[in-house]
């Protein structure tokens, strides 16, 4: 047997087709299909949890995604673990391990319930109050304090190692929900042809016919209308039907994002199978058939375990064939519950009585009552409970005073009435109305191409909620292009019309009350809460919200949101529209994290680019740097070399003899075209008509503002055709920047741009040996000084394949830089290596670049520049032409500020003590004994030992720098001060002869 | 995620495949090297940041690489049209190219009857 | 020189495969490739000069032989020459104002095949590939996860997926991926 209270012949589940699961160590028996809420009440155990606050037994309240109380910690093993599962939602697989959360040392003797005693310092906003002061007293006390307290589960330690997908799909109609409205619907769109994605929360179509035990549709009962329909959809071509699939976020243009749990109610799933998909929708009509959420009663000491829903206590008999109890009491302000206790009287169970708040209960439900001999107590109210781990008994008193009376029950199923469902619609940024008559808030002026049917619209009637779907459907259908197909007519009959509803705090919790009636249960708010928040001056919704939390749990309040709103508008004195409904926000119920990152992780969580020599550079012990997505050869540490070693060895061996280092990921852009030259001229502040077909120019991008972007050598190939390179990181904004201009600004121009970054592998050789190295293997380019001095660029080939063969340098020495079509890069390499190594050269990697060329004062842009720069900043006044009449960036560089005296300029600085090397960022001041604040002269921006120097050297802003060459400065750190000589930024071979060696 | 008409491929594509270029609209102005200060300022730093319409730049920098303009309504995302850089400020008394009205439920039951 | 061996090519994604029985990959062999800018006035001649009619319709293509045009914007084309023909001095030929640039080793290309390749490509992509709006011969520049790719369907369950040398490790990771699931 699966479980005490489970009934036989009741439910739909297969009473031979069981499994096995722990609850707190304890194993039970369930039936497959079952959910863990069913599971626990078919063993009779209502008690599952202990609230956030007050550390309060709580127990079951929904049979669905609303639910607040039944958080769970649900494990498949210890890796596989995850906090703040929904019972309700969790279906049961063999093998599963269920513990409770929020509780110690056990669940039913919890040590935080103390808590409870405390409430009167835990009112809403205590902790905006209570832990103000002393400010100290806050990480070493409060904070763990409320940590520990106010907790949900405990997050997994070990890495997920289930995997996750992600599909982009496009469809017509995509109806949300597969209650008979969205059955409906999507049978209408897609017998008219449209493409249609059905999607539901729960593991089978049906919605509200889960609970349902009295409707017919089509001559058959309502449920297996469902099931025979969900079927038909699922075998149409033109129909995806998703189950198990949450609508969670309805963005803009109609982009939905849906989550199908694929494998979480498997005993033991395919290694293969995604744990869950994202399904990215864009559809061209969306319909909402999201139904509606049933309220409890606000009313004292309502949150006892074995109080529930009324629909819930009906779903669990219904589907699952589970009683919630022996003896039931129902207390209710609506029709619906009466079919309740009406499926619990016939399967067996006592009905201890229907408590009705309302006067006149609806005529049809009272009848039926009557003749199942069931005590309705109308205008009466459940004022208190009792029992301590699981409701005992309820006390009922006439509405307005009097003697209670009371009753013993083991469950208690309660109705408020239903919200309609309008998250979606609320997410779509459409607008909410609120409808007097029937005080509830429905969809009202639409923001999207979505339509609403059935119970979150308000349609009540269940022909009429039909017939609304079916025009929907056929509607969305045609207006997204579809023309074919016949009409689908469906009628349908309930068997109780329902009546009824309330909001706010029922008879016993009212105004004058300090009872602990809860509106919120995930966040522990009560009735009195809002009202004390109204006291305290928050008049508008949003301040209650944040004040008390009510609806801020994971639940977003689906049960409390319009129960706090009533209770608000009656503290204010005011109509409830008045007040106002918070926003809705994605997502509709929780989203694991891996879903939202789906393939987004390891390898596939950003593109790692490697260079063609990469695996050579690996093959040689090369450490790796990011720059940008770019995995780049950093230094080359030889046997017992750390970096420090490693870097000052690679600068000496460049130096004096030669290095090979990769260039491939500088940015390249070939500029083609007749006006090539013209358009240059406007992206950089140098001029390039005069620049000669196999001649290179450094160059400098200014923004409009007049500072530095980029900068990078130029080399004209033709008249008509340049080749242009970018910092690493600048490539793909320098690109998008001359793009910019082209297009807008200067469409006239006859050029074309085009990224060649990744088509060039790039091999830098420098040094005295560069050209000793290379000649060999060059063909067709004549290397002597005379015909490719510094600054030329020729094409022929090397190793036998095409080059583009660049004579220039960061480093300062005799330099090339051998262009080679990407494939042969590596080969290429090989092949310069095996003449450079027998000379005694290295390869060298880029903390050994930005050594070298510091120690010729070459900036790096975004090192040595911030985006505030100018060229005369950085020294490079001479690259900005005088002559040429328009750059980006000329009416920049003589704003005001730009021009004034003082700016900080790029200098060198030379330590005073040659071992000291300064901190990159640190800060330059001309007084060490100024007091604090002390002005501030600028910063180091790059800063290394330079073994080729026996020092270290360092550049910088610095306020009015060229003006200070040779002036004392100081640079104050946490430990000490570090005097300073203001330099030029040239420190290695000043004349710059052995470029031209 | 926005889903965007491009001018140039005449079709609609995710936001993913395009950027925003700021506003539209705003020529660099041909004397560069002469204006004032108070004209650069304006050219240069000054927006207005609009709760309502605002025409925009986009490059389908994903796709076919072209800057486009765009009218968009800033509260609701809409887009009230796209057209190709280099034509002019469309006038949206005129019927939108894109972007329909939406149709309510209540528009649509009418159609129904 | 002469005793100098020629360097031998190391193409990207070399012995990769990969995919799922919904979706084959295959890394594409070499060819070589142009991108292509002119004006309108131009097309007609670098047509005659390729062989191959540049496509002027958005999201097309023209293919001779194994010879193909991909229309990319309203002045660009991505020309693929799967037979590795010269085709920066067929465009030179043309005689009309420009723009060839040789990216035969920018790009590099994996070929996605079977019932499942329109799911494995929606795994990262976010066009809608239905045969009506992406019908075979359709091609479009775009974007898979975090690499931009030039999409071309080759057929109904075959498309060529272009991409950077660099990032075609990642493109590859996540069509696997994709191919995976879509076998689901």
């Amino acid at each position: 047997m699966s479980g005490v209270n489970r009934i036989s012949g009741a439910g739909r589940l297969t009473p031979a087709r069981s499994a096995r699961f722990t609850f707190d160590g304890r194993t039970l028996t369930a039936l497959e299909g079952d959910t863990v809420a069913s599971a626990l009440i078919a063993n009779d155990i209502h008690l599952v949890g202990r609230s956030f606050k007050y550390h309060r037994p709580r127990g079951i309240l929904s049979a669905g995604a609303e639910e607040p109380n039944a958080l769970l910690d649900v494990a498949r093993d210890a890796a596989r673990r995850q906090p703040n599962v929904r019972a309700t939602v969790q279906e049961v697989f063999d093998g599963m391990k269920v513990s409770s959360q929020n509780r110690w040392p056990s669940l039913a003797f919890d040590i935080g319930g103390f808590n409870d005693l405390l409430s009167p310092f835990f009112a809403a906003g205590f902790y905006y109050k209570t832990f103000m002061w002393p400010k100290a007293a806050w990480h070493k006390l409060y904070e763990p304090f409320i940590r520990r307290a106010a907790g949900l589960g405990v997050a997994p330690t070990e890495a997920d190692p289930d995997h996750y997908s992600s599909r982009y799909v496009h469809c017509d109609v995509l109806v949300v929900g597969a209650g008979i409205a969205g059955l409906a619907a999507a049978l209408a769109a897609a017998k008219a042809g449209a493409k249609v994605i059905l999607c539901d929360e729960q593991p089978g179509v049906g919605g509200a016919l889960h609970y349902d035990s009295g409707t017919v549709i089509d001559g058959k009962p309502g449920y297996d209308w469902a099931q025979a329909t969900g079927k038909a959809l699922a075998a149409m071509d033109n129909v995806t039907l998703l189950t198990r699939t949450t609508a969670f976020g309805y963005y803009n243009h109609n982009f939905v994002g849906l989550v199908e749990r694929v494998t979480d109610h498997l005993a033991s799933p395919e290694k293969s199978l995604p744990r869950e998909r994202l399904w990215q929708v864009r559809a061209k009509k969306v319909i909402l058939a999201n139904g509606a959420i049933e309220r409890h009663m606000v009313f004292a000491n309502n949150d006892r375990p074995g109080i529930m829903l009324a629909s819930a206590g009906r779903t669990y008999l219904n589907h699952f064939g589970v009683a919630v109890g022996k003896r039931v009491g129902v207390y209710t302000a609506h029709d619906s519950a009466y079919e309740a206790a009406f499926d619990l009287k016939k399967a067996g169970v006592t009905v201890a009585a229907i408590v009705d708040c309302r006067e006149k209960p609806g005529e049809a439900v009272l009848a039926k009552a009557r003749e199942l001999g069931i005590e309705v107590l109308a205008g009466h109210s459940v004022v208190n409970t009792t029992g301590k781990l699981r409701i005992a008994s309820i006390n009922v008193a006439r509405n307005g005073g009097g003697a209670s009376r009371k009753i013993a029950v083991d469950a208690l199923l309660v109705s408020a009435g239903w919200t309609p469902s309008v998250h979606l619609f609320s997410q779509s940024r459409g607008k909410v109305k609120f409808d007097a008559s029937t005080e509830r808030f429905l969809p009202g002026t639409y923001a999207q191409e979505c339509l609403s049917v059935g119970a979150c619209n308000g349609t009540d009637d269940l022909q009429a909620t039909i017939d609304e779907a079916l025009a929907a459907g056929e509607l969305a259908a045609r207006a997204a292009g579809a023309e074919g197909g016949a009409q689908v007519t469906l009628t349908g009959r309930n068997a109780f019309e329902w009546t009824g509803g309330m909001h706010g705090a029922a008879e016993g919790a009212g105004a004058d009350t300090t009872v602990k009636a809860f509106i919120d249960f995930q966040h522990d708010v009560c009735a009195k809460d809002i009202r004390l928040a109204v006291r305290e001056g928050m008049h508008s919704i949003e301040h209650i919200k944040r004040f008390t939390t009510n609806g801020m749990a994971s639940d977003q309040g689906k049960l409390s949101n319009m129960h706090g709103l009533a209770i608000a508008a009656e503290a204010l004195g005011k109509e409830i529209p008045a007040v106002g409904l918070t926003t809705f926000r994605q997502p509709y119920t929780p989203v694991t994290f891996g879903t939202i990152v789906s393939h987004s992780r390891g390898s596939l969580f950003d593109p790692a680019r490697k260079t063609p020599m990469h695996a050579w550079e690996e093959a040689h012990g090369a450490e790796f740097e990011d720059v940008g997505n770019w995995k780049r050869a950093w230094f080359y540490p030889q046997a017992g070399e750390d970096m420090h070693e490693a870097v000052a060895r690679e600068c000496k061996t460049v130096r004096d003899v030669a290095g090979v280092f990769d260039a491939s990921t500088l940015g390249k852009i070939e500029v083609v075209g007749p006006d090539a030259a013209k358009f240059l001229n406007l992206m950089y502040t140098n001029a390039w008509d005069n620049l000669k077909p196999g001649r290179c120019r450094y160059g400098i991008m200014l923004r409009e503002d007049g500072f530095i972007y980029d900068d990078g050598v130029v080399g004209r190939m033709a008249e008509d055709r340049f080749h242009v390179t970018t910092t690493t990181g600048g490539a793909p904004r320098v690109l998008q920047h001359m793009e910019d201009y082209l297009q807008t600004e200067f469409p006239h121009l006859k050029v074309w741009l085009t990224s060649t970054t990744e088509q060039w592998a790039v091999i830098a050789v420098q040094g005295p040996k560069a050209r000793e190295i290379i000649a060999p293997l060059v063909e067709g380019i004549d290397l002597s000084n005379g015909a490719f001095p510094h600054m030329s660029v020729a094409e022929g080939k090397i190793c036998g394949v095409p080059t583009r063969l660049f004579r220039m340098s960061f480093t300062g020495e005799l330099g090339f830089e051998v262009n080679v079509p990407a494939d042969y890069g590596q080969a290429v390499w090989e092949a310069i290596w095996a003449r450079a190594e027998p000379m005694g050269a290295c390869a060298y990697g880029t903390e050994t670049m930005h050594v070298l060329r510091a120690e010729k004062g070459y900036i790096i842009v975004g090192q040595d520049t911030d985006g505030t720069v100018t060229p005369h900043d950085a020294g490079l006044s001479w690259a900005v032409s005088k002559k040429k009449p328009d750059f980006v960036g000329i009416r920049g560089l003589t704003r005001p500020d730009l021009v004034k005296e003082g700016r900080k300029q790029l200098v060198g600085l030379l330590t005073k003590d040659p071992k000291v090397v300064l901190e990159e960022g640190a800060q330059i001041v001309a007084d060490p004994n100024e007091p604090k604040p002390m002005t501030m002269l600028g910063h180091v921006t790059s800063s290394y030992w330079s073994s080729n120097c026996g020092r270290s050297i360092a550049l910088a802003l610095v306020a009015g720098g060229q003006a200070r060459l040779g002036q004392t400065l100081y640079v104050p750190m946490a430990d000490r001060t570090i005097a300073v000589e203001v330099s030029d930024m040239v420190f290695f071979d000043k004349e710059g002869g052995r470029l031209h060696g | 995620m926005l889903l965007i008409y491009c001018p140039y491929c005449e079709e609609e594509r995710s936001e993913l495949e395009f950027r925003n270029g700021g506003d539209a609209h705003i020529a660099r102005p041909t004397n560069m090297a002469e204006i004032s200060d108070e004209e650069f300022e304006a050219y240069f730093f000054l927006r207005d940041n609009p709760k309502g319409v605002i025409f925009e730049r986009w490059r389908h920098v994903h796709g076919c690489g072209r800057f486009f303009n765009a009218a968009r309504d800033t509260i609701s995302d809409r887009f009230l049209t796209t057209y190709k850089a280099g034509e002019p400020k469309p006038d949206l008394n005129e019927k939108p190219k894109t972007g329909a009205e939406v149709e309510t439920y209540e528009a649509l039951e009418g159609a129904a009857q | 020189m002469a005793d100098q061996a020629i360097a031998t090519r190391n193409v990207p994604l070399a012995g990769r495969r990969g995919g799922s029985p919904a979706a084959i990959l295959t890394p594409a062999d070499p060819a070589s490739r142009i991108a292509l800018r002119a004006g309108a006035e131009a097309v007609s001649a670098l047509s005659a000069a390729l062989g191959v009619t540049l496509p002027v319709r958005p999201k097309t293509s023209a293919s001779t032989g194994r010879r193909h045009a991909l229309w990319l914007g309203p002045d660009e084309w991505l020309v693929i020459d799967e037979d590795n023909a010269d085709l920066m001095a067929a465009a030179a030929s043309s005689g009309v104002v420009h723009s060839a640039v040789d990216v035969s080793h920018r790009n590099t290309a994996v070929i996605v095949s079977g019932p499942g390749a329109e799911v494995a490509i929606n795994s990262g992509c976010p066009q809608d590939l239905s045969l009506a709006i992406f019908p075979v011969g359709a091609c479009s520049r775009t974007i898979f996860g975090k690499a931009e790719i030039v999409l071309f369907r080759t057929a109904e369950d075959t498309f060529r997926v272009e991409c950077w040398r660099s990032f075609s490790p990642f493109v590859f990771g996540l069509l696997s991926e994709g191919a995976e699931d879509a076998a689901y």
